[in-house]
């Protein structure tokens, strides 16, 4: 009888549970589905072009032309404008983020701390449309004017307005890496007689590196995908980016710029230029990955 | 006790369940009756509303089938729209393919009515094709307000867009060197200009973008530049240029005398009639009432 009473509560209590972890389970799984299906269609989109054209064409081909009456879809310039221009704003954007988060962290008193940790969510929170239209309004005539180019639009303009745009995951993310350093690490390393400075640098940046480096992968993400604000700032010609001050496009730009209006191959193309960006969007998620798991390993 | 807690709990719940489908399935039943007697009485409805119509004309129902031109999507777009209000049973189609594409779809009788943003070709008439203009399409050449140039020829345009000249000064105007901006691949304004100064896949753009107001804002901001945009949406942000001397205005691309623009052609089958449904719209596209509309999506209407 015991036993019976035991049983029976525990398959009533398991029931409820069961019914709960159901939900759960599939929730969940509609998140895997979203990325399963997009992955899935993104593949059996992007496929068709590159067979028609070559991968190899398609990849190193320097000429996009994808209306010309003998089109030709290279896309290197989109390719290596990406790279450039993410190289260039992890160049400017990462020192500038990690001395603030090392200031803030470290340094900075409570009031200037929180004057700065407002400002960073706020920078985060700032759509990137307006990033784009600030960037078209003042940053392009700028630079036409203080480098007395014929035209600002370029990928300098690009590099900075991303440089911008990735400060807030930088800081964000360096400043709970260093936060995370154990305290007496520093008290250690001032109390052997090392200055502050050469604390913070010596010894709290070193425990905090694995992190640090995430933020800089999250910056290169964040960076490589942004489409809306670089394409009003990049003048968005199909130019290989030769110059900095060239008007050129990036991958994501070469998506939108073109999707309203196009129709067969063209369409197909742009399917296809989605599938490589998708593809280094996954290298670099990887790459963080390994990043995050080695931290927690550490 | 905790064990009838428990069954009572179980039993609670299984009835629920039970209930739940059982009212489901009434009000099912309940909602499906409640269709069923809207239906009857909007039949009813319809079939007096169609009794009292029959009197004028008979209520058009069926498909019009459209293909071609990508440029005339917006004002085909607007016509459609109004026309499937005014026939709420007559289905509207556009198939966006280009003016060749068009023009074969309807000599094929694939598509009730094809769509060209040029004229026909002697050949194409030949063939047995009638076009009949129902707007025009007119381009407006803009630079920045401190420019100094008012006025190019058709031909300094052309020359200016594919590089052969470079610099303001070539054209009268201060000692820049000239910054073009178009729109991008697949746009119909693009395919247009490119079209009417036969600069197709030469121009040697600085900027693409992606709509004309940014094209606008581009010109506004930069003092060596020059754009095109559609007659409709400029504004006096920006200086719009007379093109061999002739200003852009409705009147001036309606009697033709402004040179950079283009008709927009309804193409049909000449001697065969349209289906009922198609020839009304052909009609409605035709008419004054609809000048408003074109206006509106920025073309020149000209009946």
């Amino acid at each position: 009888m015991l036993q019976k009473v035991i049983y029976m509560k525990k398959f009533g209590k398991n029931k409820l549970e069961d019914i709960v972890h159901g939900i759960f389970l599939i929730l969940g799984l509609v998140t895997i589905a979203c990325v399963l299906m997009i992955t899935i269609y993104l593949v059996i989109a992007g496929i068709p072009a590159i067979k028609e054209i070559g991968l190899i064409d398609f990849l190193f081909g320097s000429k996009w032309a994808s209306t010309a009456a003998e089109p030709s879809f290279g896309i290197l310039p989109f390719i290596l404008t990406s790279i450039y221009g993410t190289a260039g704003a992890i160049i400017i954007g990462v020192p500038i983020g990690f001395m603030t988060a090392v200031f803030t962290a470290k340094v900075a008193p409570k009031k200037i701390r929180m004057a700065i940790e407002e400002a960073v969510s706020l920078l985060a929170g700032i759509p990137s449309v307006v990033y784009g239209l600030v960037g078209m309004l003042i940053l392009v005539p700028g630079i036409r004017e203080l480098f007395d180019i014929p035209d600002g639009a370029s990928l300098f303009a690009a590099i900075i307005v991303l440089a911008i745009m990735i400060l807030p995951s930088i800081i964000n993310v360096s400043l709970t890496a260093l936060e995370a350093v154990p305290k007496e690490y520093e008290e250690a390393s001032l109390a052997l007689g090392a200055t502050e400075i050469e604390t913070y640098f010596r010894v709290s940046v070193p425990a905090a590196k694995s992190g640090i480096a995430a933020a800089v992968v999250l910056g290169v993400g964040r960076a490589i995908g942004e489409a809306m604000a670089v394409m009003m700032v990049s003048g968005n010609a199909p130019n290989m980016p030769n110059s900095i001050f060239q008007s050129v496009r990036f991958l994501t730009t070469a998506v939108a710029s073109e999707m309203s209006y196009s129709s067969g191959l063209q369409r197909q193309a742009l399917f296809s230029i989605a599938l490589v960006l998708f593809l280094f969007i996954m290298m670099i998620n990887a790459l963080l990955n390994f990043l995050m798991k080695h931290e927690k390993e550490a | 006790m905790r064990k009838s807690i428990a069954i009572i709990a179980a039993a609670v719940l299984a009835m629920g369940a039970l209930t739940a489908c059982g009212s489901t399935a009434e009000e099912t039943t309940a909602a499906a009756t409640t269709a069923a007697a809207t239906e009857a009485a909007s039949e009813e409805t319809e079939a007096a509303e169609t009794e009292a119509e029959t009197e004028a004309e008979a209520e058009l129902s069926g498909a019009v089938a459209t293909d071609g031109s990508t440029s005339m999507e917006s004002v085909i777009g607007i016509l459609g729209e109004s026309f499937m209000q005014l026939h709420p049973d007559v289905t509207f189609t556009y198939n966006p393919t280009g003016s060749g594409s068009g023009i074969t779809a309807v000599q094929e009788g694939r598509c009730d009515i094809g769509l060209s943003s040029r004229a026909l070709k002697d050949e194409e008439v030949e063939s047995g094709l009638k076009g009949e203009t129902v707007a025009l399409d007119g381009i407006a050449m803009i630079v920045n307000n401190e420019n100094p140039v008012s006025d190019l020829t058709l031909d300094q345009i052309a020359k200016i867009y594919t590089g052969e000249i470079t610099n303001w000064s070539e054209v009268g105007g201060n000692d820049e060197e000239i910054v073009l901006i178009g729109r991008e691949a697949g746009s119909g304004t693009r395919d247009g200009f490119e079209s009417i100064t036969g600069t197709e896949d030469l121009c040697q753009y600085r900027q693409e973008l992606t709509s004309t107001g940014d094209v606008i804002t581009t010109v506004s901001q930069n003092p060596a530049a020059i754009g095109y945009a559609s007659l409709a949406s400029v504004s006096d942000q920006v200086k719009t240029l007379t093109v061999d001397g002739v200003e852009p205005t409705e009147d001036t691309v309606r009697d033709g005398s402004y040179a950079i623009q283009r008709p927009f052609v309804l193409v049909t089958r000449d001697g065969e009639a349209l289906s009922a449904q198609a020839q009304a719209f052909y009609d409605y596209a035709m008419s004054s009432e609809v000048a408003d509309l074109i206006a509106q999506a920025g073309a020149v209407a000209i009946h």
